[in-house]
């Protein structure tokens, strides 16, 4: 809902007001599950998996019930409930088989954290190891051992997703529009080429941390440090078979989710240790180690593109195929196969565009959303090679950019028109380009190479990205008057840093007309009394929970003022308000208070009428639909957030050491309802998408052990990695129907901040990256022209998560390819 | 063992095992829950207390080395209902999003601003190096850092396009 948003008209909305909660978590007040101690509460630990794929023998927990203090312990074989979010593939603890290395067989509660520990390691698990299957390409031949033989027993979500059955395919996405092979005939270049990268960890501050009480008749509680309390409920209650009443989620702070908190996680094993332990509370906390390794990571990526391109750059035909290693389970992986493939080309109009996206079992530590959902991992691949193709075929990048970009009137490859308010890719374009000098290096740049010897060099990525939700996502808000005249707002997102509780209160101060102090939004969440969400992700959080409170404000209004009227016997029409009273517009001097409204207006005599005054606004996505299954075809975008990324780089060509000078970002944020909070998730989300593009990511053995769960082994960007500039440029194309323009930025600023540095890299010094993190010894192997290095799997035959025949051990026909 | 130490000036005496961490007996035995625990092994800085004028992580020192000790956390930093100065600067810059590593960083800013009272950027880095946050990116947290030893004259802020 646009709403009035002339700047001059606004007194909250645009401003940068301080931070809701900030009191709290500044004096170290908030809580957060890991700060909760309950009375009579038993502590978990898990029994994990040393192999990566195995057959379970036996398991022995004799010892461990035997230990004083000890009281409950739990093997799979005594859970007869399956998991999943779209694919229902997962046991609480591995039954029979294991799938990935630290995937947890075994459960114990007992009195304190020690003797759990202690009783974990009492428990024998005997093993049959067999050969995993860890390279994702591999998993695709014919004769690859089968991460789940009974796939195509599993329920799965039929309208949206495919399993292929017998394979290691947990879901083909498909897209197709106009006529591929004609593109391609009329084009006068076609380059094709392959990119790729690794698994990688959210790394939240708290790890993943729940307490559960399995209460009398089956009446349970759960907290937990989950992104979406909502979804942990609906997804337990399926597996539990259990009434959507009977289980109630709290959610207090959330010390940081980036996606890895938002579907059901460790919530269901720690139910069913406070079940066997007779109802008693439980607490279960991963450690950093299993934050890697137990829970799951982001999806590694293999994407191979293949361009069609005319004489004058325009782009005619392009061919994306995307092999994404889902891990041991499909989780959320199949969604981000399936929001990648309608997304995969990039924010550029292919006239002829082709999609197959794969998403693939492997026995390694299964992938989940992570910010940007699978378009921080695409677009290296489709950002990357819009630079190669402009090289190839003689042009500016940028230009080339420019000459393919989305623009009104543009059809998206799922056959979606482009509209002037759907965003400008093209102003982010020239901002970013603007704001690093992009094409020239200025004379202060020419100094600078002459004193280090480095090379300076400058790139640009665009990005764009719409939330991947069911194309019928509702949300609610709720808005209660206190007896003083102040109000609570209570909606089901959930604050996990984001920041939205703030913006949502604006929005509900702007549009009652109160001021700020008197509205406070709750910032943690009950699902027996808070309004329903879907799930905190997507970034779709400000536009249907933020249009949610503006309507819930409305609609407060109304229930105020119907009761104001007759107090003041006159027409709801003819009446105005400010933050403390309503009045009559021609006789402002007949007034009534909200304070005496607010729970109900008593007249001199005693007389009540009206009641407490409450407002509630629902919303729902609207005009999106399902996507046809053979052709893609459809509407899935509830709006594209459009955004673009310069780096400026400096590069040794000896050794291939750099240091980025300086990031600028923009994006088409619509309007930015709290500026100071758009720019923290703008440098937020770069930095993350920094430590994607320069360092993180997992590395195995060639047995399957992680070999870097750790913040020593795998490194994440510190205070002393960020680029010495940062710019954050905000475009204001209104959304019509986002609150006051508003669209979500949450995930976009991780997204393109990889390529864009593997296209400044390549400026500066010509390296040729395919694979991503651009490690400095990768920039020196490409400078030597020695194949990249990406040895993600350490010592297997493969040696590789690259699909060149030569460094597979199938040929590509044995492959499955349906 | 018996341990004997003042928390933000008020003095706590208790028995504690031999091997139980500084960071647990403060959150456990003490109710201190400012200080967190993000990754147990001494990385990620979100621990961080004063020991004796000095910040530690404290995850990484046992409650019996700090018998004697004069401790301050979080939950010592503002004074009678009001904010300290870095605390203000820190809320002015939108230098906290989480909030998980926020006790930890305001300990290490407040040890920064004690060596270096007026810091250079450079400096900041450096002294904040060891708290991790993964959501702000740090720069607003540096912001803040200037901001409260007086050296940010004008708030950088979000760019508006064409403007």
């Amino acid at each position: 809902m646009l709403e009035n948003n002339d700047p001059a008209a606004l007194r909250y909305v645009g401003q940068d007001v301080r931070r809701e909660e900030v009191v709290d978590k500044l004096t170290g007040a908030a809580t957060y599950v890991s700060d909760m101690i309950l009375p009579g509460m038993l502590y978990a630990q898990v029994k994990k998996s040393p192999h990566a794929r195995a057959l379970i023998k036996k398991i022995d927990t004799s010892k461990a019930e035997k230990l004083p203090g000890v009281r409950a312990v739990l093997t799979g074989e005594e859970l007869p409930y399956k998991l999943g979010l779209y694919v229902v593939d997962k046991d609480i603890l591995a039954k029979k088989m294991v799938r990935h290395y630290g995937e947890a067989v075994a459960a114990v509660a007992a009195d304190t954290l020690e003797i759990a520990k202690k009783a974990v390691d009492l428990i024998d698990v005997d093993y049959e190891v067999l050969p995993p299957v860890l390279n994702h390409m591999d998993a695709l031949a014919k004769d690859a051992p089968l991460v789940h033989p009974d796939l195509g027993k599993y329920d799965y979500v039929q309208a949206a997703f495919t399993p292929i059955p017998g394979t290691n395919i947990a879901n083909l996405t498909k897209i197709r529009k106009g006529d591929i092979e004609k593109g391609f005939a009329e084009s006068a270049y076609i380059i094709e080429r392959e990119y790729t990268n690794p698994s990688v960890q959210h790394v939240p501050m708290e790890t993943h941390v729940a307490i559960v009480q399995w209460g009398k008749e089956d009446n349970i509680t759960i907290w937990s440090s989950a992104q979406s309390p909502f979804t942990v409920r609906n997804l337990f209650c399926y597996a539990f078979k259990l009434p959507l009443n009977k289980v109630r989620v709290l959610v207090p702070h959330v010390g940081g989710g980036f996606g890895g908190k938002a579907g059901i996680h460790i919530e269901p094993l720690t139910a069913c240790l406070s079940r066997k332990a007779g109802g008693r509370p439980v607490k279960f906390q991963a450690s950093r180690e299993e934050e890697f390794t137990l829970l799951p990571c982001r999806s590694a990526l293999t994407y191979k593109i293949k361009t069609g391109v005319a004489e004058d750059g325009r782009i005619l035909a392009q061919k994306m195929e995307m092999f994404w290693d889902a891990g041991a389970y499909a989780d959320y992986a199949v969604n981000v196969t399936r929001a990648s493939g309608y997304s995969a080309s990039g924010p550029y109009e292919i006239p002829n565009a082709s999609v197959d996206a794969y998403t693939i079992y492997t026995n390694k530590p299964y992938g989940t959303a992570y910010r940007g959902f699978g378009h921080v991992e695409f677009h290296w691949g489709i950002e990357r090679h819009m630079d190669l193709v402009a090289r190839v075929i003689g042009m500016d990048p940028l230009e080339f950019r420019r000459k393919n970009a989305m623009r009104p009137g543009s059809i998206t490859i799922t056959g979606e028109e482009i509209m002037e308010n759907t965003g400008n890719v093209l102003a982010c374009l020239d901002e970013a380009a603007k704001a690093i000098n992009y094409g020239n290096l200025t004379e202060a740049e020419k100094e600078r190479e002459r004193k280090t010897g480095r090379k300076i060099g400058k790139g640009i990525a665009a990005l764009h990205k719409a939330p991947a939700m069911p194309s019928f996502t509702g949300t609610m808000a709720v808005i209660k008057m206190n007896s003083d005249g102040t109000v609570n707002v209570n909606v089901g997102l959930m604050e996990i840093g984001q920041g939205s509780t703030t913006a949502f209160q604006q929005i509900v101060a702007e549009v009652l007309g109160f001021p700020l102090e008197k509205v406070k939004v709750t910032v943690e969440k009950d699902t027996d009394r808070d309004p329903y969400d879907w799930q905190t992700v997507a970034s779709k959080g400000l536009i249907l929970t933020g249009n949610a409170c503006i309507l819930a404000a409305k609609d407060f209004l109304k229930c105020g003022y119907d009761v104001a009227a007759q107090v003041l016997r006159a027409n709801p029409a003819d009446l105005a308000h400010d933050g403390d009273k309503i009045y009559v517009k021609h006789h402002p001097k007949a007034s009534v208070t909200w304070e005496s409204l607010a729970v109900g207006y008593a007249f001199p005599n005693g007389n009540g009428i009206g009641g407490p005054l409450i407002g509630v606004g629902r919303y729902i996505a609207q005009g999106l639909s399902y996507l046809n299954k053979e052709t893609g075809q459809g509407n899935p975008a509830l709006d594209w957030t459009y955004g673009a990324h310069g780096i400026i780089a400096e590069v040794d060509p000896e050794t291939g050491e750099y240091t980025v000078l300086k990031v600028a970002s923009a994006f088409d944020v619509g309007k930015a309802i709290n500026p100071g909070m758009v720019r923290g998730q703008a440098v937020g989300g770069m930095i993350q998408g920094l430590g994607t593009a320069m360092c993180e990511g997992y590395i195995y053995d060639g047995e399957g052990h992680l070999l870097n769960p750790s913040f020593t082994d795998n490194k994440i960007p510190t205070a002393k990695d960020i680029p010495e500039e940062i710019e954050i440029i905000a475009v204001e194309t209104p959304q019509l129907d986002g609150p006051f323009g508003a669209r979500g930025v949450g995930e976009h600023p991780m997204i393109s901040v990889a390529p864009a540095l593997g296209n400044a890299i390549q400026a500066a010094v010509g390296a040729e990256l395919m694979h991503m993190p651009i490690r400095f010894e990768d920039v020196w192997r490409a400078l030597q022209k020695k194949e990249p290095i990406d040895n993600w799997i350490t010592k297997t035959p493969a040696g590789s998560c690259r699909s060149d025949p030569a460094t597979r051990r199938h040929s590509p026909d044995s492959a499955i390819m349906p | 063992m018996r341990v004997k130490l003042t928390v933000n000036g008020e003095l706590y005496e208790r028995d504690v095992k031999d091997n139980k961490t500084l960071l647990r007996f403060l959150r456990e035995d003490l109710g201190f829950l400012g200080p967190k625990e993000g990754c147990g092994a001494g990385e990620c800085g979100a621990c961080t207390v004063f020991m004796n004028g000095k910040t530690v992580n404290s995850c990484m020192v046992l409650a019996a080395e700090a018998d004697g000790a004069e401790i301050e956390t979080i939950e010592g930093e503002s004074k009678d209902g009001m904010l300290s100065k870095l605390q203000q600067a820190f809320d002015r810059n939108h230098a906290v999003q989480c909030g998980f590593c926020t006790s930890g960083m305001i300990m290490s800013a407040r040890e920064l601003i004690r060596i270096h009272p007026k810091p250079t950027v450079e400096e900041i880095k450096e002294g904040l190096e060891g708290n991790f946050c993964r959501c702000t990116g740090y720069k607003q947290i540096i912001e803040a850092v200037l901001d409260a030893t007086g050296q940010l004259d004008e708030k950088e802020g979000l760019k508006y396009a064409g403007k």
